[in-house]
């Protein structure tokens, strides 16, 4: 067939170059933050930071290339929907920390 | 290029309304699914970051995790990630058998994965210090085993795609369903990425 079924979804636009890209960078993001915490060369507060960056990045990459999302039009509902369930994430995970380490520090 | 059916919208002036295609709709239903199970590990995360440091006088993070065992887990499902993007691109090439073998070592790295997981869990529940030991464990044991239980039905369904594959050839639903079951796949990779970080590299820190 001279154009396969998937072609028109924005979500298929991967390319050789996109999936390797994005494959070795998901392997340096990994072996930077695995280095960091093995060596302990940093600070505690600086390897976290370093770890925390290191996987956002990763997630942005792998949102990029894997999944080609980016801010053109056939995929915009989808990032919509990822940047909404994100700020739900947002709220059940900052907001649960938040309630529970005030309890915590009230009652003990 | 095929041609696209289009409608006009009465009101608005020269403006044309691309109607979306089946898989088009179906990707997108897929994606919104993919949104409600993120909220799933959100909630589960929500509960380690609050019971993940109650160790209840067992051991800790540090005590129990092999972080070069976690990076070899990680690598299984980063490669296993990439192998699918690379399955996506000979299904679009329409080029079946190169789909199979695919499908095939996506499908072995990722019980590698499985395996690994499972003899992690075996190992830890084995030495007394399974999710009765402590709060600590018990979100643990539910972060990461509903992570393990998402890629074991990954397999399954891989598994009866192959079968798809092979029985009905790369027809248009084949396609779609395959196109989901990718970014089921890379989704499973970038929830593992917050595993790693937030239960591994963090709990061997503290």
């Amino acid at each position: 067939m001279s154009q396969s079924a998937i072609d028109r979804t924005g979500m298929s636009r991967g390319s050789l170059t996109s999936y390797l890209t994005g494959f070795v960078l998901s392997l340096i993001l990994t072996a930077i933050p695995f280095a960091l915490v093995m060596s302990g060369i940093w600070s505690y507060a600086a390897t976290l930071a370093a770890i925390f960056s290191a996987g956002v990045v990763q997630i942005l990459v792998h949102l990029h290339y894997f999944l080609h999302l980016d801010t053109s039009s056939d995929v915009r509902w989808n990032v919509v929907a990822l940047l909404y369930t994100f700020f739900i994430m947002a709220l059940f995970v900052g907001g649960s920390l938040w309630i529970m380490y005030n309890l915590h520090w009230r009652t003990m | 290029m095929m041609t696209t059916e289009v409608s006009t919208i009465g009101i608005a002036h020269d403006e044309v309304v691309e109607h979306p295609s089946t898989i088009e709709v179906q990707t997108f239903g897929f994606w919104i699914y993919l949104m409600s199970d993120l909220i799933i590990f959100a909630t589960l995360f929500a509960t380690f970051g609050v019971l993940g440091r109650n160790y209840a006088g067992g051991p800790t993070g540090k005590d129990l995790f092999d972080l070069t065992y976690t990076l070899g887990e990680t690598m299984f499902l980063l490669v296993s990630s990439a192998a699918f993007g690379l399955v996506m691109l000979a299904v679009r090439d329409g080029r079946k058998k190169l789909v199979l073998m695919g499908l095939a070592v996506t499908f072995l790295l990722g019980l590698g994965f499985v395996l690994m997981e499972i003899n992690e869990f075996y190992g830890l529940v084995a030495e007394g210090n399974g999710p009765d030991r402590s709060a600590f464990l018990s979100s643990f044991f539910t972060l990461v085993g509903t992570h393990g239980t998402h890629v074991t039905f990954g397999l399954i369904w891989m598994g009866t795609m192959m079968a798809q594959v092979a029985i009905k050839g790369l027809t248009s639903p084949v396609q779609s369903r395959l196109m989901r079951l990718s970014m089921f796949w890379h989704f499973l990779d970038i929830v593992w990425i917050g595993i790693f970080t937030i239960v591994y590299l963090m709990g061997v820190m503290s």
